[in-house]
């Protein structure tokens, strides 16, 4: 499933799940729809023009009269709910339609039936024996349908075709998922959090799996409440999670503070949604980025990353642990309803290798310990742990020494400033310099960050074969970013950023306008939309080259 | 930078019995005459008489005069943000069975800007214990008006004189689910010591007030309950369960109902016990669960369990 979308009204509304088939890489959602199926009026007249002309369209005509008008498609009608209704019988209604239309799509893919019905069984199999032997009824109704000439519409994967060479099993999740998976591999066994939309489903899978590790995580009353219990598990000595979505953030932006001033190892996730306010919290958007570097108060500097794709929120949950405890560093990652939401298969990670001891380090410190010390990066003692002086030491959100006892002097204030932001520069000229995908030198260099990293990755491919010479950059660490960049901008005519936010009162996205901040280089333009969906690949494409003629035309009329 | 150095070779330990003098850190911020030096005095006693090892204390506060706190006290210690030190409390709770953490604070931190935070600690009853300071003044910001001001006190955000009804600390705290809660003052050490170390042995949350007077501010505002100023310290008497006359007239301090009549009594009340339950703790409850779930994965190991759902996944 590429994408998927339910309204957040209480009583439901359009839903929308997409699935995008192929036997190789899959980046994107794919700009048009091959096959639809519409159960509703509105739902024949809302998404009839995503499809492809030629592709097939699939009606429940009980309730659903296509234009007759309209040749563009294989219109294919079929009494979905009177079938479901004569298949399944009883008092069920019309319960069951979408596992017969399941059956039918098994039918027309060829798909795995005998998977597919283990699926049913394990996911209506805790209600009753009734519900699931109704479900495969729905389901066989839709497989028996007479519908091998539409099989006919579609490219057929070669039969039996084996998962490739290396022998590694494959696992499929989605982005929030594998995220979950990533934080318990990092050695996250404690966190805290507020139900919202998207995050929640995090802290539910956290809530059931962390008691099996020896863990906790605690629902919390509020979104402040959430970071700061997150931070007492922190400060106790465990790797700890909070997270939320966009509003929830900014509620928890005082403690981050906190957790800058006071050094602080934390992972804080952003499932990032539409906004501000409650704005579209089921829609995808990528405006939350400034506020994760930028927001709480004064200089408060924190790492923030973003995972590319499903696979990558597992390794970036990973790598944002071992930053927080090696820089004793708070850090938000930054990922989206797109992503949460998508699932994908990848090779299952070698967990053997990547898990990572959550025991807390309780072995006394000896008598040179400091928690701040200026010239070294923290390393807290949590309570429990010794200290050989028999001093101990105040974890302070006032400015303080190397002790942790307060300052008022300004020098002091000056050094600590610096030792917080020079840690993060330490850890900045230490990633490496992210490869550039397509021509390394050229026209054109597609900037991306989050998961705008499919599309643009395959409007790249399209733009070279198109004639273009391009290359795509992602960047995955977007605080402190990785070295290198000013080499590699310096290679291409035009960088252009495309991202999911708005262009703001100065005409840049929120990573354009840090880019051109950091490099200073009037080369650096921006791409943006915020209509709550992924970027389609041809969007990316004209904007692209409609970006690099309005440049050109600029420039030269600036001669 | 460099990253850091490999530790120093670690002391051997000597488990020493925790004094006033081992107990103290820096010299207090407070002004001369604050009631908050007797409470500081009277936690250094209760360390002393509880014995606990040094390093598995936690000392730690939200913000204001009160909040001070950990800075004065030799304990592993944090200074958190305003409002905020109860979840924080928690986690240090729940993250570490084997800590004793004491949370101090004032009754802006605890009752104004923290106020729903206190609610919810009290109805999960994560073991901790609370001592609000209260000195029914902003202190630290200099004379505004504070949750449990007064009706008519004068201060800078109400010139004319409080308007809003003050909170009653004890009834809230008795309806919340605290499942201990006390009251004393701070010119009573002697009784404020017994509080203390009654309320960090109990299981669960555990809420001391006590009134501590802000001389620069608010002079005088608990004179009312200090015999050396003219006024009566009448303490609860508690059920001996003697079976005497006399007994079934001394208060029940697992009674809910009888704890909010005290409550309700007239400024400036009584001081001591108003109320004590053994329910479960968070603590409990969570250790109680991971139990359960991990008879039931038969304790697999970490690396066994994350196998395991990868595998449903492939």
């Amino acid at each position: 499933m590429t994408y998927m979308t339910i309204p957040s009204t209480i009583s439901g509304g359009p839903s929308i799940f997409q699935v995008r088939m192929g036997s190789g890489e899959i980046l994107t959602s794919g700009d048009q729809a091959d096959f639809l199926v519409a159960f509703y009026q509105h739902s024949y007249e809302d998404h009839i023009e995503s499809l492809r002309p030629g592709g097939v369209l699939v009606y429940d005509s009980d309730h659903v009269t296509p234009n007759p008008d309209d040749r563009r498609f294989k219109a294919v009608g079929i009494p979905i709910t009177g079938a479901t209704v004569e298949a399944v019988g009883g008092s069920s209604k019309d319960k069951g339609k979408n596992l017969f239309v399941l059956g039918l799509i098994a039918r027309v893919f060829n798909l795995d039936v005998p998977k597919i019905a283990a699926l049913i069984s394990e996911r209506f199999g805790g209600k009753s024996e009734d519900i699931v032997r109704n479900a495969m009824l729905a389901f066989d109704a839709g497989y028996a349908t007479p519908s091998d000439n539409l099989r006919d519409c579609f490219y057929m994967f070669e039969p039996g075709g084996q998962r490739s060479g290396s022998g590694h099993a494959r696992v499929s999740m989605d982005g929030n998922l594998a995220l979950t998976y990533g934080l318990i591999a990092a050695g996250v066994r404690y966190g805290a959090g507020y139900p919202i939309t998207p995050w929640s489903s995090i802290m539910e899978t956290l809530r059931s799996e962390l008691p099996k590790y020896g863990g906790t995580f605690v629902q919390a009353e509020d979104e402040l409440s959430a970071i700061s219990h997150a931070l007492g598990f922190a400060y106790s000595g465990h790797l700890a999670v909070t997270g939320s979505s966009g509003p929830g953030l900014s509620l928890k932006m005082e403690a981050l503070g906190w957790a800058v001033m006071a050094e602080m190892p934390l992972i804080v996730v952003n499932v990032q949604r539409g906004g501000p306010s409650t704005g579209m919290p089921t829609n995808v958007e990528q405006a939350d980025l400034l506020q994760a570097i930028y927001g709480s108060h004064g200089d408060a500097p924190r790492v923030v990353l973003a995972p590319k794709d499903v696979e990558d929120c597992f390794n970036i949950a990973l790598e944002a642990g071992k930053i927080a405890r090696e820089y004793s560093t708070p850090v938000i990652i930054l990922t989206d309803q797109a992503l949460a939401t998508r699932i994908e298969a990848f090779r299952e990670p070698d967990l053997a290798a990547l898990m990572v001891d959550p025991k807390p380090d309780l072995t006394p410190r000896g008598t040179d310990f400091q928690p701040f010390p200026l010239d070294r990066l923290t390393r807290h003692a949590p309570p429990g742990a010794p200290i050989a002086t028999g001093k101990y030491p105040t974890v302070s959100g006032l400015e303080h020494d190397e002790m942790g006892h307060p300052s008022a002097s300004p020098d002091m204030h000056q050094r600590m400033t610096v030792k917080r932001r020079e840690k993060l520069k330490l850890l900045g000229s230490k990633l490496a310099v992210p490869e550039v995908y397509g021509d390394t030198e050229g026209e054109v260099l597609v900037v991306g960050w989050g998961s705008t990293w499919g599309p643009v990755r395959e409007a790249v491919r399209q733009l070279r074969t198109g004639g273009t010479t391009a290359g795509q950059l992602h960047i995955r660490h977007l605080h402190p970013l990785p070295p290198g960049l000013e080499g590699i901008f310096a290679r291409y005519k035009d960088v252009l950023v495309v991202e999911m936010n708005d262009e703001g009162l100065y005409g840049f996205g929120q990573l354009a306008t840090m880019l051109r901040a950091r490099y200073a280089l009037p080369k650096i333009g921006s791409i943006t939309k915020t209509d709550g969906l992924t970027f389609r690949v041809g969007e990316i494409i004209s904007r692209v080259n409609q970006a690099v003629t309005d440049r050109r035309s600029a420039h030269i009329s600036r001669i | 930078m460099s990253t850091l150095a490999a530790p120093t070779a670690p002391a051997p330990l000597q488990p020493q019995p925790l004094t006033k003098k081992i107990l103290t850190a820096d010299h207090p911020t407070w002004c001369p005459g604050c009631g908050d030096f007797a409470v500081l005095a009277s936690f250094y006693r209760v360390l002393e008489r509880l014995k606990y090892p040094h390093q598995n204390i936690v000392t730690m506060s939200g913000i204001g005069c009160s909040s001070r706190f950990p800075y004065f006290v030799n304990t592993h210690g944090v200074h958190f943000i305003h409002g905020r030190s109860l979840p924080f409390a928690a986690g240090v709770s729940l993250g570490r069975d084997d800590l004793h953490v004491f949370v101090f604070g004032g009754d802006g931190d605890g009752f104004s800007i923290g106020g729903n935070h206190l609610l919810h600690a009290g109805r999960k009853n994560v073991r901790m214990t609370y001592v609000i300071m209260d000195n029914s003044v902003y202190g630290l910001t200099k004379k505004q008006t504070s949750p449990t001001s007064p009706v008519g006190f004068k201060t800078k955000t109400d010139p004319t004189g409080a308007m809003d009804q003050p909170i009653n600390p004890m009834r809230l705290l008795v309806n919340i689910g605290a499942s201990f809660v006390a009251r004393s003052h701070a010119t009573q050490v002697n009784h404020m010591v017994e509080m203390m170390e009654r309320a960090a042995r109990h299981d669960g949350f555990s809420v001391v007030e006590i009134l501590s007077e802000c001389v620069e501010f608010y002079e005088g505002a608990f004179d009312a309950a200090n015999p050396r100023k003219g006024g009566q310290f009448r303490m609860i008497e508690e059920k001996k369960n003697d079976g005497t006359a006399e007994d079934s007239l001394r208060h029940d301090t697992s009674d809910e109902l009888a704890a909010g009549r005290l409550a309700s009594l007239a400024w400036p009340g009584v001081f001591g016990v108003f109320y004590e339950s053994k329910r479960p703790t968070k603590n409990q409850l969570e250790a109680g669960l991971v139990a359960r779930t991990r008879e039931k994965t038969k304790a697999a190991s970490d690396l066994e369990l994350l196998q395991s759902s990868f595998r449903r996944l492939r």
